[in-house]
């Protein structure tokens, strides 16, 4: 490829669930062993709810894009089976609150077979799942329920905010010899972006440095990284130099970029959509308490959901989840001010 | 059923061989748990020793088997060797698991033994996963999936029969009725008068066979099998036995109706088996007799070399939980 065309590449615009799309479709490609499960991610069933497996199973076959019957311990069952076989089954549980019909496959067995095997199998799938508030579906379809697998040794989770690293996510979690969860943020799926690299991957545990400050550290992950974004710009107007931390990867987290970042900063915050008590937030903070208490010069702020069930009424949702504001004035608290 | 198969002289024998194995590994176990050597949640399968040996005769090292937390007789019978076993219910690092899976999760891919679950009804919907696999490879692989009668009362059981059917997986699902969920009778549980019934709710083949009758299981296994292989899909199969002892070792089993247990134990198939085996001039006293003192020896060795092998170390406690320990 000749450097303008390259240029032209890299300037293209994509979005999360494109990205999503090629990752599979590149990754069904690569390797036989690649399958896709789950229900109506078949090209009949119009390739998946949100369209993300779209044109998969015409290109390459239903015996390979499978769409199931509404049975989550079933899918989930069906890829830890066959990935013990030597298949890499991404299985798709539509949403992220569906997964608690599926919980004893994933937390007894997904992530548990290899070390009560000794080592002997291994459960190499993705559980695709799509979540987040911002489209009123209320109570039991947009839980962001990250905490209880990161709390489960044995898997993996990961939770990408862009195109590309949705993209280089994908292929990595597919590569990955155990089980990893990969969270879409579903009000996000159209946003446009830059489109990834082509076969780039984006290791699992790595999180990227998206702003560099010197004041607060602010690390955030899926749409938070929307609402943070706005709040640097603010900050900065106000004299406040925020360095922003996309996680990507919730379990394992990259601690050593974090708690970098937090030595320089000696102020942070933890910003998630899921409630806050006994969240993400509570163990980022619990590690940077431990590894820096002394150069600290406030508490580390977690902000998160309020605990309740996500309503459903338009300005309970909206208040539900952190907001722009919310980030600026925590930030601001921190820094005494 | 027409064509019945019929299992030969030396596939009888074997029958018998992996029926005696499995009750003399049971009472072995009880043994050397009651003598304070060993501490482990055993799960007796005495009484229901014809199930496994009579398919697993049908089956090659190359088939799948999913069992549960009572599996040590399905394990066994698909080949399990004794050393492996004891080590591993002794919790040391010669275990089949290096003794971090215990008696509940006991795992052994070059027998086929994928996965044993603790958890009642997990083996079905992982077996379809198996199934699967070989669909796609057509390698001509079946799998079976052990679980009792209860099993057939939560959701996966239905999930996994559904799937089964609409993908035509080649999956046998084997009920083992005990009449026992954990301290709960069968009827007082269980809407369907046979489990075998629901197969019907899926549209594949119910099959009620007296499990304890290894010439009807042998049939029954065979035909199922047979249907796999060949592409026609899944079969349950709702095999009708006894357990000889409460639910986990230590149990009481006072819930247990005594003058049914007794005929159970009276009609107990493994002596049964072995006088048919003699009576028909299949077998002799000698021959059985030599080959229980063998199954004896080989016990005898396996659980002095269990007791005499090291514990795990500590630093297994980091191992094994992803590929690569920086994941943790």
């Amino acid at each position: 490829m000749n450097a303008p065309a390259a240029a032209a590449v890299k300037a293209k615009k994509t979005n999360i669930q494109q990205a999503v799309n090629q990752a599979l479709a590149d990754a069904l490609e690569a390797d036989d062993m690649v399958l896709v499960l789950g229900e109506d991610v078949a090209d009949p069933e119009e390739g998946g709810v949100c369209g993300v497996t779209k044109g998969l199973s015409t290109r390459f076959g239903e015996h390979r894009v499978r769409s199931t019957p509404i049975s989550e311990q079933a899918i989930i069952g069906a890829a830890i089976g066959a990935s013990l076989v030597g298949f890499k089954p991404v299985a798709e549980i539509m949403l992220m609150n569906f997964t608690t019909v599926a919980m004893d496959m994933i937390v007894n067995h997904a992530a548990k077979l290899r070390f009560m095997s000794g080592g002997q199998t291994h459960v190499p799938i993705v559980i695709r799942t799509m979540t987040g508030t911002g489209f009123a579906s209320g109570g039991q379809h947009c839980d962001y329920l990250e905490a209880w697998f990161a709390h489960t040794a044995g898997i993996k989770v990961v939770a990408p905010s862009s195109p590309a690293d949705a993209y280089g996510l994908m292929r990595s979690a597919i590569d990955d010899p155990d089980p990893v969860l990969f969270i879409e943020n579903l009000p996000t799926y159209w946003t446009p972006a830059e489109a990834p690299e082509p076969g780039q991957r984006v290791p699992v545990g790595k999180a990227n440095v998206l702003s560099e400050g010197s004041d607060v550290t602010i690390v955030a992950y899926a749409r938070m990284i929307q609402e943070a974004m706005p709040a640097i710009a603010q900050l900065a107007a106000q004299g406040i130099s925020a360095e922003l931390i996309d996680l990507r990867t919730i379990a394992p987290w990259d601690r050593e970029t974090v708690l970098a970042s937090v030595a320089k900063t000696g102020r942070a915050m933890i910003v998630h959509e899921a409630v806050t008590p006994f969240g993400v937030g509570a163990e980022v903070s619990a590690v940077i308490h431990e590894q820096l208490f002394s150069s600290l010069t406030a508490p580390v702020k977690r902000l998160g959901g309020a605990f309740c069930p996500v309503p459903f009424s338009k300005p309970l949702e909206t208040a539900f989840a952190p907001q722009t504001a919310d980030i600026v004035a925590a930030a601001t608290a921190l820094m005494g001010q | 059923m027409t064509n019945r198969a019929t299992p030969d002289t030396a596939q009888q024998i074997e029958i018998y061989r992996r029926m005696a194995l499995i009750k003399a590994n049971d009472e072995r176990s009880r043994k050397v748990i009651m003598s304070g050597k060993l501490v482990m949640p055993y799960y007796s399968p005495r009484g229901q020793e014809v199930i496994p040996s009579a398919i697993s005769v049908n089956l090659t090292d190359d088939d799948y088997i999913c069992t549960i937390y009572r599996g040590s007789h399905d394990q066994l019978a698909k080949g399990l060797p004794l050393k492996d076993l004891w080590a591993e219910v002794a919790g040391r690092t010669t275990g089949t698991c290096k003794g971090k899976g215990g008696p509940m999760h006991v795992t052994y891919p070059t027998k086929g033994i994928m996965v044993t679950t603790g958890i009642v009804g997990s083996s079905m919907p992982i077996a379809n996963g198996l199934a699967w696999g070989s669909q796609l490879k057509g390698d001509g692989r079946v799998t079976v999936a052990y679980f009792g009668d209860a099993a057939s009362n939560i959701g996966a059981f239905h999930e996994s029969l559904n799937l089964a059917a609409v993908w035509k997986l080649p999956v046998i699902f084997v009920c083992q009725n005990n009449e026992w969920g954990e301290h709960t009778a069968y009827a007082k549980a269980t809407s369907a008068t046979h489990v075998s019934d629901r197969a019907a709710a899926y549209a594949i083949p119910g099959v009620h066979v007296d499990g304890n009758d290894p010439l009807a299981m042998f049939a029954a296994a065979a035909e199922a099998i047979r249907r796999a292989r060949a592409g026609e899909g899944p079969t349950l199969i709702e095999a009708m036995t006894y357990r000889f002892h409460g639910h986990v070792f230590g149990d009481a089993d006072a819930y247990m109706d005594k003058d049914r247990k007794a005929a159970a134990i009276a009609a107990d198939p493994v002596p049964r088996y072995r006088a048919q085996l003699i009576a028909e001039g299949l077998a002799t006293e000698e021959q059985l007799t030599a080959m229980e003192a063998a199954i004896e020896a080989d016990i005898d060795e396996a659980v002095e070399f269990a007791l005499a092998s090291p514990f795990p170390g500590v630093e297994e406690l980091a191992c094994d939980v992803f590929a690569l320990e920086e994941a943790r």
